[in-house]
């Protein structure tokens, strides 16, 4: 077979000159020019044929792990998951894809929800906002326009509404989703699927444990304004108000700060305060 | 026979007695950034070995036709493809593990101790020795790397390999967890006493003073 081959390369005139070329390239001197460019050029080649290789044997593989990961945080949100649970199945049996015009609040019909990547928007000047100084207390810079939330419903109805939320903590932004129960002003989970705080201080935002105590909290004071965040210490559960304070993170000030603007940011009317009224109005999807 | 003492010697002399991190001290900048777990320290290590094990063999057997005028722009483009490589096998078979390590697989190219071995042991020697002084040298930053994240991870969140050890007061345990060995200065400190036990255990690795301080009272200078 690879005798085959060779004998039909020797026979091609161009193999032949590039042979030829070859053998007088490596006979010469290492300084000389011609060898210095070639070898330069030969080297380029060969690397950019390896790397692009790699790059789109494995992107399919990439992509598919990229949006298992992102299913599973979503049903890991909204309390679907265990250990058993196939996450594609799951997933398409019991979430919902939506998206949602941030300012008014509707759900936009007319595009693909399952394509739409909320990250990448927010970065194209086409379907994003500047947000203005003093309202960007999230330190985000630009919003899109849309959001893509998810919906869990049981029996028609909605059980849960998941919401993507991000915002600067002390080194980097901190991308997550934060879901409501029906009434979108009860907190049912968040977690942070991107983020790069110190590991152990505010890198803690991951811990089971502390994303637990956010279970039953409440986001809206009597006035209608946000009322949850996270305080410093351990917060007094026979308090009266404590239904708004979550434990900060020891040792993570900053973090802490970052979460509780983010949070307060996304759930106000610069965020899904218009969505989640109409969603009460009307009960459902 | 003598090949085969040779060959075991370019593996197993970068492990102690010429460490990469305490010995040459090279590669200090990622031994720092990966260490505050072990999970994270095992992948790195892995793969940059892998690198300068493959880095090596391919820089080697290309080293008679290396024009001198760009031979460090070539062995960097050998590295970096290869550091592309690594990265783009770990995000499709380690997703979990490639967010952690982030930036810094990227970073192998930057890594001292891939150009170093390329430099001083590739240029000059076989493809086959040269993978085998990748492997060995990527063994001993490995070797480093994975003391400095076991004491990390240890002391910094009462964990091995995620395997709760200690358990924490914030969780009702005992153990009140050190904040320091969390941050990347304490690398510094873990590594400053490895290559001070390193030396006491090895004295031949102490270096020479470069000078030496006179005697005040036997002194010939000054002036009365």
């Amino acid at each position: 077979m690879s005798n085959g081959i060779k004998e039909r390369l020797d026979k091609c005139e161009h193999y032949q000159k590039f042979d030829a070329y070859k053998d007088k390239i490596l006979a010469l001197g290492n300084d000389s020019l011609e060898k210095t460019i070639a070898v330069a050029l030969a080297l380029c080649f060969v690397c950019a044929i390896l790397v692009s290789f790699a790059a789109v044997a494995l992107k399919p593989l990439q992509i598919e792990n990229k949006a298992l990961d992102m299913k599973k945080n979503i049903l890991e949100v909204a309390g679907l998951l265990d250990e058993n649970t196939d996450i594609n199945q799951a997933f398409s049996d019991q979430v919902e894809e939506k998206l949602v015009d941030i300012q008014t609040g509707n759900y936009v019909d007319d595009m693909d929800a399952v394509k739409y990547d909320q990250r990448k928007a927010a970065k194209d000047p086409e379907q994003s906002i500047i947000i203005a100084r003093d309202d960007d207390i999230a330190s985000i810079k630009r919003k899109a326009k849309i959001a893509k939330v998810y919906l869990v419903k049981k029996g028609g109805a909605i059980d849960s509404i998941i919401l993507p939320i991000h915002g600067y903590g002390l080194w980097s932004t901190m991308y997550g989703f934060l879901a409501l129960e029906a009434d979108g002003q009860t907190v049912k989970s968040i977690n942070f699927y991107d983020q790069g705080e110190t590991p152990g201080l505010g890198g803690e935002v991951v811990n089971p444990n502390w994303r637990a105590l956010w279970k039953g909290k409440k986001v809206y004071g009597e006035s209608g304004k946000v009322e949850l965040g996270l305080i410093k210490g351990v917060v007094n559960t026979s308090k009266p108000g404590s239904e708004y304070e979550v434990d900060g993170l020891a040792g993570a000030t900053l973090t802490s700060l970052g979460v509780s603007n983010l949070v307060k940011y996304w759930m106000s009317d610069q965020g899904f305060s218009a969505y989640l009224d109409k969603v009460r109005i009307k009960g459902e999807g | 026979m003598s090949a085969a003492i040779e060959t075991k010697k370019i593996l197993t002399e970068p492990l102690v007695n010429n460490n990469p991190i305490t010995l040459q001290v090279l590669g200090i900048c990622s031994a720092l950034a990966v260490t505050s777990q072990m999970s994270t320290s095992l992948i790195m290590a892995v793969a940059l070995t892998a690198v300068t094990a493959c880095s090596s063999a391919a820089i080697s057997s290309i080293r008679n036709h290396i024009p001198g005028s760009i031979r460090i722009i070539v062995q960097m483009t050998i590295i970096a493809s290869l550091v592309i490589v690594v990265d783009q096998v770990l995000k499709a078979f380690a997703y979990e593990i490639s967010k952690q390590l982030s930036v810094f697989v990227g970073l192998i190219i930057t890594n001292c101790i891939v150009m170093g071995r390329a430099e001083a042991f590739a240029m000059k020697n076989p493809p086959m020795a040269s993978f085998i002084d990748g492997i060995g040298n990527g063994a001993g930053y490995s070797l480093i790397l994975i003391i400095v994240a076991f004491f990390r991870e240890l002391f910094g969140s009462g964990k091995l390999l995620g395997i709760e050890i200690f358990p924490l007061t914030k969780d009702g345990g005992w153990y009140d967890p050190n904040g320091l060995m969390l941050l990347p200065p304490s690398a510094f400190f873990i590594i400053g006493l490895l290559i001070w036990v390193f030396r006491q255990w090895k004295p031949e690795q102490l270096e020479k003073a470069d000078f030496k301080i006179m005697d005040i009272s036997h002194g010939e200078g000054g002036h009365h």
